[in-house]
């Protein structure tokens, strides 16, 4: 696997944060930007980043099956963590997974068939007192997420892909 | 990114109203108003200006500023409670070659969301915080480790050292003196485990978050094997005001060693959970006021104090604490990360444990077997219990295997395994018992299936 320009360039600007004999140090970093930009990381993936940061590729894998946030396979065009934990269970965190799951046929860490959403129960998103709180994409924390907020939130994610033609 | 804000919290039910004490970090925000220039606004950065002296006075030696800490009475946030003067005292001054230092923003406690609210809200405060420590320990490089799962905030603080840097608060020659310090960002993926400080350093070198045995302590051998300070979040966005204000005043808003305010996150079962900026000895009562008190027709049960990690207090004890330090651990549990999980009569201990038992097990990273073997099985037995399955030796085994984790592992992740099991047990033991006898739950709610 080669990385493009703007691919190394992400790269670059995260090595450049540690002492220049420690590129180790942005193996998150460029993992997270492989799974930005490919959805999940895979083994060639892995490969490339090693070759990259001059990393053993199996040091890379040890961080890519560490670290919970990672994709080891491809997900859903929109992957929906929602936290279970203690605080958002007392809040209705369960409630919201399983509505979510129902809404979209799915149980829990599945992908509905058409590929656009893949539901994961997950660990404290530290955002307890918004509770129940969701995270879209490994990026976009959602709060209070009601039933009547997550149908709408199902709907327009829906739309979207819709209109990207999946 | 496809515009989803309207799904997004705001900050105004967690951190801009009006219901913190004498707040001192949440102080005057609105969510707009994080900028450089605002925070300048409201004093911020002459805490720099004076240890540097260019604030017309005659500055401030690093022995000074680490004794000014030290007078205020500041313990570390994260958890531990450590005095935060103390542990800059240990860094080596003579030493030849770099030294670090490490924010530990790496909020994943269950039940904590305060630093965040710092670094969306007043990133500022934070990087003054780190840049008057750096000085203070003769460190040139730094770097603020951000929980994986919020992003937002990651991407807010680095636009707050864009602002920063071009303002000259970092750099090379910070405003023209000798002082030079650079401070980077870095975003984590997940891993509970890496809120344990060296776990968080393996993580920063590119490795999976596993703890290293201590001693040597991060102030010997730290990141890349260099002497290194790690201190929390709030720990680092106290400094600037005990800098301005001089550490007495910091002591003398708390109570005698708990100085200083405490950012509580009140969760679970109250009206009006969100974030809440306190003196440290406020009394539980009014803390559980300000959020807005239990639903109605509710009482209260019992209360998790310090994050999921700390063990569990029933409402009696709790009625009859203050939120200090040391109020705290007389009552039988730990502050730790402040977090204060509240749960109310409608709750079922052993389910509220079976949820925490799961997550341990989740997350022990599996270097040392006590916590490997041990969290699973504590989880398996909890589960059993909860499922109407449970036998009544397992409840004895249930303490057993936990003082079986406790202080025989690497890190504290096997004592925060094992210490919600203890307190569960020592103060709601009745209602195990009433699971294996009846196979059902004594407050009513039906035990789960799944």
């Amino acid at each position: 696997m080669k990385f493009g320009e703007s691919t190394l360039a992400r790269f670059a600007r995260e090595v450049a944060k540690y002492p220049a004999d420690q590129k180790q140090s942005a193996v998150m970093a460029c993992l997270a930007i492989v799974q930005h930009e490919q959805g999940h990381v895979s083994a060639e993936a892995e490969n490339a980043v090693a070759a990259y940061l001059g990393m053993a590729p199996i040091a890379v894998h040890e961080v890519t099956t560490f670290y919970n946030m990672y994709n080891q396979q491809p997900v859903g065009k929109f992957k929906l963590n929602v936290c279970t934990n203690l605080p958002c269970q007392l809040r209705d965190g369960q409630t919201a997974l399983d509505h979510v799951c129902q809404r979209l046929g799915v149980e829990p860490y599945g992908s509905t068939d058409d590929g656009v959403f893949t539901v994961q129960p997950s660990e404290c998103l530290g955002a307890c007192a918004d509770a129940p709180v969701m995270l879209v994409n490994d990026r976009q924390m959602l709060s209070f997420m009601t039933p009547e907020r997550l149908d709408e939130l199902v709907d327009t994610l829906k739309a979207h892909a819709a209109k990207e033609g999946n | 990114m496809l515009d989803l804000s309207k799904f997004q919290a705001t900050g105004r039910e967690t951190c801009f109203h009006d219901r913190h004490i004498g707040a001192q970090i949440y102080d005057r925000l609105d969510g707009r108003n994080w900028h450089l220039r605002d925070y300048e606004a409201r004093g911020g950065y002459q805490a720099l200006r004076k240890i540097l002296g260019l604030d017309g006075g005659p500055g401030m030696t690093p022995d000074q500023v680490v004794a000014e800490v030290k007078a205020s009475g500041l313990r570390g946030r994260g958890g531990a409670g450590f005095p935060t003067g103390l542990k800059w005292s240990f860094m080596p001054k003579n030493y030849n070659g770099p030294k670090y230092l490490v924010c530990n923003s790496d909020e994943g406690e269950p039940g904590t969301c305060k630093d965040r609210d710092i670094l969306a809200y007043n990133p500022h405060i934070v990087i003054e915080g780190m840049a008057i420590a750096a000085y203070a320990m003769g460190v040139s490089t730094a770097w603020n480790y951000i929980h994986g799962e919020i992003f937002e905030v990651y991407q807010r603080f680095e636009e707050a050292l864009d602002e920063a840097r071009a303002a000259g608060y970092l750099g090379d020659h910070i405003l023209g003196s000798g002082f030079s310090f650079q401070l980077h960002a870095f975003h984590g993926f997940g891993a509970y485990i890496c809120g344990e400080e060296t776990a968080l350093l393996e993580s920063l070198e590119g490795k999976k978050g596993q703890p290293r045995f201590k001693p040597p302590f991060p102030a010997s051998f730290g990141v890349y094997g260099k002497p290194t300070t790690i201190n929390n979040t709030e720990t680092f966005a106290a400094v600037p005001w005990i800098i301005r204000n001089g550490g007495p005043a910091y002591l003398e808003v708390g109570k005698p060693n708990n100085g200083g305010t405490k950012i509580f996150s009140v969760v679970g079962d109250v009206q009006r959970p969100g974030n809440f900026e306190v003196p440290l000895g406020t009394p539980f009562a009014k803390l559980l006021e300000l959020a807005g008190g239990l639903r109605p027709g509710r009482s209260l049960k019992a209360v998790i104090p310090g994050g999921s990690s700390a063990p569990v207090l029933p409402a009696n004890i709790m009625m009859d604490t203050t939120m200090d330090y040391d109020a705290i651990a007389k009552a039988g549990s730990m502050l730790g990360s402040g977090a204060v999980i509240v749960m109310d009569d409608t709750r079922c201990m052993v389910k509220s444990l079976l949820r925490l038992s799961y997550f341990y097990q989740h997350e022990s990273c599996g270097q040392c077997t006590p916590c490997r073997e041990g969290t699973g099985w504590l989880w398996r037995m909890v589960d059993r219990i909860e499922h109407g399955k449970g036998r009544m030796e397992d409840i004895e085994l249930l303490g057993s295997v936990a003082d079986n984790i406790m202080g025989r592992t690497i890190c504290a992740l096997g004592d925060a395994a094992a210490m919600p099991v203890r307190g569960m047990i020592k103060h709601f033991r009745d209602e195990f018992v009433y699971h294996v006898e009846h196979k059902r739950c004594v407050v009513g709610m039906a035990v789960s299936t799944t």
